[in-house]
């Protein structure tokens, strides 16, 4: 009897955000942040990407939604370059994800400068994970909206290696994303 | 130039220089010898153990080369403190990189924060340093750094006031590609040799053979030198 009236005020509050969504540092009685969740719809409705990670390379592909005939096809680029050895595509605003990508390349530049050899894939990955966290849990800034997927190459290790890096800060490693 | 062209100076007209090594008050140099190099699979360290505070020898024994990861030394010459500052915070740093990037660190990323710190703070450091071992990556290297902060890697490399008596002598019995035995060999050969004739060198030889397998480290008494005194 009370197990059914909690279900209908579950359902409620998930559909609405019912006033536990109007900033990424308000947790919601069943334990989300609603503003990352939103960020990540925005990037799931934009263009699809792709990375697959081969035995012998990586592989980025981006689909690049023209919003007008008028537009140069060179424009509106969404796969990036991040120095050597790195490249990253980006998905949801492209105004976003060309923030992370100068970070990248920050981050890149600035590790060569302190270490002397360029960063492993897994470590560019993590901070760029920790880069895009510290936006969801700032009261006056919004989550990114949009997802990095970087395809990198280990000179050290000879390997190639794919990550991704999602809106709430999270990054995995993957064989296909 | 002026000194040789100032035919009336004699010995007793020219005063002596009370602090030749540049040494604060008080302040203790490793004027030393230190040297390293590498073979296939592995690097061979090795210094004298003087410390002397100008003419007084603070420590006999003293161990200059020093530990900054599993399979990486560093020889230090120059001033102690210097050298041990340098020490602690490559260590400090490397300790974090191999955190970060899940494996242990490259010869090549501790040369260069080595060298990034003896440069950035060349004014306020006298330190040469010499940084050796192995990793997975380019095996045995050695990179020599001298006083101002520049970095060459190098197949055989000498450090520290003793090193200018033994420039001929390494020139002469460095061969590329030397066995683990015939590198200890010569380490111990040239060492003993700088320490004969440099009086800021003596005591000991320590030396610590670094390879994929481990480290070895050993050192010869002063009375059992190839070379003696």
């Amino acid at each position: 009897f009370s197990k059914g009236k909690k279900k209908k005020e579950e359902i409620r509050m998930a559909s609405a955000g019912a006033g536990y969504d109007l900033s990424p540092t308000t947790f919601s009685p069943d334990g989300r942040i609603f503003q990352v969740s939103y960020a990540q719809k925005s990037v799931s409705t934009s263009g699809t990407s792709l990375g697959i990670l081969c035995s012998d390379g990586v592989v980025l592909a981006c689909e690049k939604l023209k919003n007008s005939k008028m537009l140069l096809p060179s424009s509106g680029r969404r796969l990036h370059s991040v120095g050597a050895g790195y490249g990253c595509a980006v998905t949801g605003f492209a105004s976003d994800g060309r923030q992370i990508v100068n970070r990248a390349r920050e981050e890149v530049s600035s590790y060569k400068d302190t270490y002397g050899i360029l960063p492993p894939p897994s470590v560019l990955a993590d901070r760029l994970g920790h880069y895009v966290h510290y936006f969801t849990l700032h009261g006056a800034l919004r989550p990114f909206g949009a997802t990095a997927t970087v395809a990198s190459y280990d000179s050290d290790m000879k390997e190639c290696k794919l990550h991704q890096i999602d809106p709430s800060g999270t990054c995995h490693s993957y064989y296909a994303c | 130039m002026s000194a040789l062209t100032a035919a009336s100076a004699s010995p007793s007209s020219m005063p002596l220089n009370p602090n030749p090594y540049g040494l604060k008050p008080n302040e203790v140099s490793s004027g030393t010898t230190i040297m390293a190099v590498p073979y296939p699979g592995g690097v061979v360290l090795g210094a004298d153990s003087r410390v002397s505070t100008g003419t007084y020898v603070a420590n006999r024994a003293s161990d200059k080369i020093a530990q900054l990861t599993d399979r990486i030394f560093c020889c230090r010459s120059g001033s102690a403190a210097d050298t041990q500052a340098l020490t602690d915070y490559v260590k400090h740093y490397l300790q974090q990189w191999e955190v970060e990037a899940g494996r242990p660190a490259t010869v090549k990323v501790a040369a260069h924060l080595m060298r990034k710190i003896c440069y950035q703070n060349k004014d306020n450091l006298s330190a040469g340093v010499i940084v050796g071992g192995w990793d997975p990556v380019d095996g045995g290297t050695v990179y020599n750094i001298p006083l101002g902060g520049t970095c060459i890697q190098m197949s055989c490399a000498v450090g520290g006031s003793g090193s200018t008596y033994i420039y001929g002598l390494t020139d002469a019995l460095h061969k590329p590609d030397m066995t683990k035995a015939e590198a200890l060999a010569f380490v111990k050969k040239a060492i003993s040799h700088a320490m004969a004739r440099d009086g800021s060198s003596g005591g000991i030889i320590r030396t610590a053979v670094v390879e994929e397998a481990g480290v070895e480290r050993e050192y010869i008494p002063g009375d059992q030198l190839p070379y003696g005194p």
